[in-house]
């Protein structure tokens, strides 16, 4: 039996660690299902983040969502975040198996 | 000696930083022996508070904390007319100067612990006291000409933070369980303390020297504004020490107090709640410049004014 995928949106966010719990309560605000947070280092428009120490640390959100559902984020993030916190986000096309989980 | 010689271990590690060591202090550690010290020095402050009636302590709290409000009501002005610093940059930087440095607060323990120079245990209660009064005023100073707070954010933030949560919790263990209750801890939190503020010191000189970048961005009058700004705290602390009549132990911790600018738990809490302030400013004046020279100069100078000014009012 060959598995049954469907087409979903991968929307992933990588931005300072201080925002986790702001955008973890925008996202069950806007009907996000689940997501995924990893720590993660890097090096941006603001500098080297190394993770040395908290005020330096980074996270990579990663949440699978309708297409709908990813735009409105991607548009609250800009609005609220984007100016004044290291933020980049992007949207990739993904295929899933269990569509109505996400 | 000067200085407390566990400061070398925070000059190693600013060397190490400095010459690209691949020395690396892995996030965990960092998050587990901040862990220890916070709870260890509640512990510590709990058990001292235990051996004295709470109303000794309550209405010289509130002298510490009115007039520690005074820092950033100096600070922000100085910073926003003078140095032309923007709003919120300037209630920021006051922010963090007005709350304090657990670290710093436990070097001149160690200092004056050496010295044979006893302080009133209970020091620590003034410690988690001043911790986050300062960071609502800071708000206050960015949005007094308008926009708006998540206060309840904000709240969260520095109440839920873990300097708080282990700060008060372990004051409140030590309190309830006294010297007895915890003498079966004290070879963990008393006897492994140095080892461990070492530990740190070492990671904070790497974290200094990967900042070092960011005091060029700061410029003169911000470097000045760190070194000038503790020892006017300082002198603040000791006139204060005076007026509720603490043992010159006691005046030099809270002139350490007064003087060290919170690089934990404001940049947390500055991060939400004035998010237009670039944290590049506070942290590298806060931690690049105040922290380091209190290290070295600022413990054992504001002894030295706690001795000569013992006893003024």
């Amino acid at each position: 039996m060959g598995a049954q995928l469907s087409p979903r949106k991968l929307l992933t966010i990588i931005c300072e660690a201080s925002l986790e719990h702001a955008i973890v309560d925008d996202l069950l605000a806007l009907d996000v299902h689940g997501y995924t947070i990893s720590d993660v280092r890097g090096c941006g428009a603001h500098g080297r983040r190394d993770a040395e120490w908290p005020p330096s640390a980074n996270i990579r959100i990663e949440v699978l969502c309708a297409e709908k559902t990813a735009l409105s984020l991607l548009d609250h993030l800009q609005e609220n975040y984007y100016a004044n916190f290291g933020m980049v986000t992007f949207l990739s096309d993904v295929l899933v198996m269990r569509p109505e989980k996400f | 000696m000067p200085f407390e010689p566990v400061i070398f271990f925070f000059i190693l590690g600013l060397l190490a930083g400095i010459i690209r060591s691949d020395l690396k202090i892995p996030g965990v550690l960092y998050e587990s022996i901040s862990i220890f010290l916070l709870l260890a020095i509640g512990l510590k402050g709990g058990i001292e508070l235990a051996k004295v009636p709470l109303s000794s302590v309550a209405g010289p709290g509130l002298v510490v904390v009115l007039a520690a409000a005074i820092i950033p009501l100096v600070a922000f002005p100085v910073l926003h007319r003078i140095g032309r610093l923007a709003r919120a940059d300037a209630a920021s930087i006051a922010a963090h100067y007005g709350s304090v440095s657990v670290v710093t607060f436990a070097v001149a323990a160690s200092y004056l612990l050496r010295l044979d120079e006893p302080a009133e245990g209970y020091m620590v209660v003034f410690l988690v006291l001043l911790e986050f009064p300062a960071l609502v005023l800071g708000v206050v100073l960015a949005r007094r000409s308008g926009g708006d707070t998540r206060w309840g954010h904000l709240l969260h933030e520095v109440f839920s933070g873990k300097s708080i949560v282990l700060l008060v919790g372990g004051l409140l263990i030590g309190w309830i369980a006294g010297a007895d209750g915890i003498k079966p801890l004290d070879r963990l939190f008393l006897d492994l303390f140095k080892g461990m503020l070492a530990f740190f010191l070492l990671e904070m000189g790497l974290v200094v020297a990967s900042r070092l970048g960011d005091l060029r961005r700061a410029g003169g009058f911000l470097i000045a504004f760190a070194v000038a700004m503790p020892v006017f705290a300082a002198a603040l602390g000791v006139v204060t020490a005076n007026l509720i009549d603490l043992s010159v132990g006691g005046a030099a911790m809270l002139a350490t107090l007064y003087a060290s600018a919170s690089y934990i738990a404001a940049p947390a809490a500055m991060r939400i709640a004035i998010p237009e302030a670039n944290p590049a400013l506070s942290i590298g004046a806060a931690l690049g410049v105040t922290f380091p020279f209190n290290l070295l100069i600022g413990i054992p100078l504001y002894h030295e004014m706690a001795i000569r000014f013992e006893g003024v009012l």
